[in-house]
């Protein structure tokens, strides 16, 4: 194999391919995004070269800046969550009695689609005959919040099925990692008498380090471009209250007619992905990455 | 081994380069002559789903039109509204809209227009069909004095109650706002919902602001604010956002409204929960002739008309609607003749059709005589017929951008979130801005 990976022209072979398709269908249209940035377009007519006026606007546009401050707050519950599916996983990799079944239970949302988990929890939330609040009036709060409906409520009542919705995700990726780590490492360290929970931070956590790291990469950036849920619940609303970056640009785009603009929200996006998920290595760098 | 890798991977790229040619091969044919045949791309919104007797109709038109021209085929696709509305901005963006299909009047319509997508109708509307539409209905199609589109709905809004849930408690149809107040009273004070709302939508929130304005104001305050003849911080919409609010206040909507959308808050209406809902003339097939909804909830809905406000200069008889869908034909259609020949037949064979067969109320002018319809159904034509003025959907008159802030401030109202004077000021901020552009 090694013979075969030497030589340059299997290596142009089998890379030109993949790097042709993620050049046309990646690349390319996001330096269109950026160049569409600079055009007052609607979507359909001529369009109009303002330069960065469209980003000029963007800084002061006081929508934007309180859909990204949910959008980053969306970001801060999903990491912290990480916390959470990482205990679970570590109880459930270890050997407990139906560790298979709850492993299961915990993966099933992964397997719904955005849309239906969005219908299902709107169900849920429904303010007069939903589940949520049928419980709530019968264990004698008269006055139940309307969850969606209520400008301070709806973001965080979308955050929670968004965090349901990708636990199985996360339990599935530390599980794995946790079942890799060679049995005989886990056995000297309580052949030497440590703890059940000294075995987890010092042994367990240590060795999927790196995989901890690319969850919360993927948990950040996820939530920072997060749409489906929070399109179907809400589209946003009320007013805004749950609006996040990523449904503020479809807006424009799409009810607003606003493709220019649209495009450099998107554009904009883009750049506090990358400049986010730079931070994240640079301060999580103590081992060498995997990724 | 290695030989075995190698093939492998040549196939794999064999197969990319033949997938990758077949995407960018010929798409041109879809449209335009097709053998001796031509093809009309047609695309609609009324699913069978939830538009059953509206699709029914449609898929009658195109077989009797393809039986009476046998040269022509219509391929038909059928989208949701909101996903329609999408689909075509994205169709236009790239130039490749259908050649016949539905659009909205005025403010939506607009863009499609300037950016040159929409061809001219008026040869057609020359052509002897001009005299069949109910006047006004094609002005909303106009824009600087030519038309790009031929209405098929006629709509107005008037308040539905349940008979039912009024004569229980011992209510009469309210005339006057003090008199709708007093209904919401005292349905409030039984634990009855007096209103069914579902405004995460939006307009339907804005149906309610509208007719405020104009029962305060009168028929010409609003349109006046939009076409900047006038301002939107006007004392008669600001005092009809304060209407808004005490609506609120008294909990005249039911729980949640804003964050249930219409369909959710008919729903409310539908199983007797609430007492009215306000909502356009689509709706009467629901409450005359739609088989799913039960016969005695169907027998028990009747409507009035909005109440006018003491002191208000609004007239009783003024409405808010408009035409609703019309159809357009595209400007670069290869077969924009047969376009417009099957624009025609659609309007005529629709406006006879759809009374009878959806209960709808088509552009075109009725002839109530010839056909046994409900009696609801004839009760709102006459009131129709009667009507002193029609103020077209605020959000419809506006471009898309300033509707998107009417709507979200119409939102923020029913909310409680924004005060009245800045509701009127932020209107007001973004028609300036738009006037300046």
């Amino acid at each position: 194999m090694n013979k075969v990976l030497s030589n340059k022209k299997v290596i142009a072979l089998y890379i030109t391919p993949a790097l042709f398709l993620v050049l046309t269908l990646i690349y390319v249209p996001i330096i269109q995004t950026g160049y569409y940035g600079l055009m007052k377009w609607n979507g359909i007519g001529e369009m109009d070269f303002i330069g960065l006026k469209n980003y000029k606007v963007l800084m002061k546009d006081a929508l934007f800046w309180k859909s990204a401050l949910h959008s980053f707050s969306l970001a801060l519950f999903s990491a912290l969550s990480l916390i959470g599916y990482l205990f679970i996983s570590i109880i459930l990799a270890s050997k407990i009695k139906g560790a298979d079944l709850l492993r299961k239970i915990y993966l099933i949302p992964m397997l719904l689609a955005s849309v239906a988990i969005a219908q299902l929890w709107m169900k849920i939330y429904h303010p007069s005959n939903g589940m949520l609040n049928t419980v709530l009036v019968a264990i004698g709060i008269e006055d139940p919040p309307a969850w969606l409906a209520d400008a301070n409520l709806a973001l965080y009542a979308i955050i929670i099925p968004i965090i349901w919705q990708y636990a199985g995700f996360y339990i599935l990726i530390y599980y794995a990692a946790l079942k890799n780590i060679p049995e005989s490492l886990v056995e000297a360290a309580r052949i030497d008498g440590a703890s059940p929970l000294q075995i987890a931070l010092k042994i367990k956590l240590p060795l999927i380090m790196n995989v901890i790291k690319v969850t919360i990469v993927l948990a950040v950036v996820g939530s920072l471009k997060y749409f489906d849920l929070i399109y179907v619940m809400t589209g946003g609303g009320p007013n805004g209250a749950s609006e996040v970056m990523a449904s503020y640009m479809y807006q424009k785009a799409f009810k607003g007619f606003d493709f220019g603009y649209a495009s450099a929200i998107g554009f904009f996006l883009l750049v506090i992905c990358l400049v986010v998920t730079y931070i994240i290595r640079r301060y999580t760098a103590a081992n060498k990455d995997i990724y | 081994m290695l030989k075995k890798a190698h093939s492998l991977i040549l196939i794999a790229v064999l197969i990319l380069a033949a997938a990758l040619a077949g995407c960018s091969g010929n798409t041109d044919t879809a449209s335009g002559e097709n053998g001796s045949k031509k093809t009309i791309k047609f695309m609609h919104l009324w699913p069978a789903g939830s538009s059953k007797q509206q699709n029914q109709i449609v898929t009658d038109i195109i077989e009797q039109y393809e039986a009476e021209h046998e040269d022509v085929k219509i391929e038909v696709e059928v989208l949701e509204n909101e996903q329609y509305k999408n689909k075509i901005k994205v169709l236009s963006s790239s130039n490749e809209l259908p050649d016949v299909g539905f659009t909205w009047a005025a403010g939506y319509m607009t863009p499609f227009v300037k950016g040159n997508l929409f061809a001219e109708l008026d040869d057609v509307l020359n052509d002897g069909l001009k005299e069949s539409f109910v006047s006004g209905t094609t002005e909303a199609y106009a824009l600087d004095g030519k038309t790009y589109g031929l209405p098929l709905e006629l709509n107005i809004a008037p308040i539905y109650y349940n008979k039912e849930i009024f004569e229980k408690y011992d209510l009469d149809v309210p005339h006057t706002y003090s008199e709708f107040e007093n209904a919401v009273k005292t349905l409030t004070d039984n634990g009855v919902a007096p209103i069914a709302l579902g405004n995460k939508d939006r307009w339907t929130g804005s149906l309610w602001y509208m007719y405020l304005a104009d029962r305060i104001g009168g028929a010409e305050v609003l349109n006046k604010a939009i076409d900047r003849s006038g301002s939107f911080e006007d004392p008669a919409l600001v005092s009809a956002a304060e209407e808004v609010q005490n609506l609120v206040k008294e909990n005249a909507f039911n729980k949640g409204y804003n964050g249930l959308s219409n369909d959710e808050g008919k729903a409310e209406f539908l199983n007797g929960n609430a007492a009215m809902y306000l909502m356009g003339t689509w709706e009467l097939p629901n409450f005359t002739t739609n088989e799913e909804i039960p016969q005695d909830f169907r027998e028990n809905v009747g409507f009035f008309k909005f109440p006018t406000v003491d002191g208000g200069k609004g007239n009783i008889d003024s409405w808010v609607g408009g035409p609703g869908v019309g159809l357009f034909v595209a400007e670069n259609s290869k077969v924009k003749d047969e376009s417009k020949e099957f624009v025609k037949f659609f309007v005529e064979k629709w406006g006879e059709q759809s009374v009878e067969k959806a209960g709808v109320i088509p552009a075109t002018k009725v002839d109530t005589g010839k056909v046994d319809l409900p009696e609801l159904y004839i009760d709102v034509l006459n009131e129709l017929n009667k009507a002193s003025s029609l103020t077209l959907f605020a959000d419809v008159q506006m471009s898309a951008s300033v509707a998107e802030t009417h709507l979200n401030l119409i939102q923020s109202l029913f909310g409680n979130e924004v005060k009245p004077a800045d509701y009127a000021k932020q209107h007001e901020e973004a028609l300036k801005a738009e006037e300046g552009n």
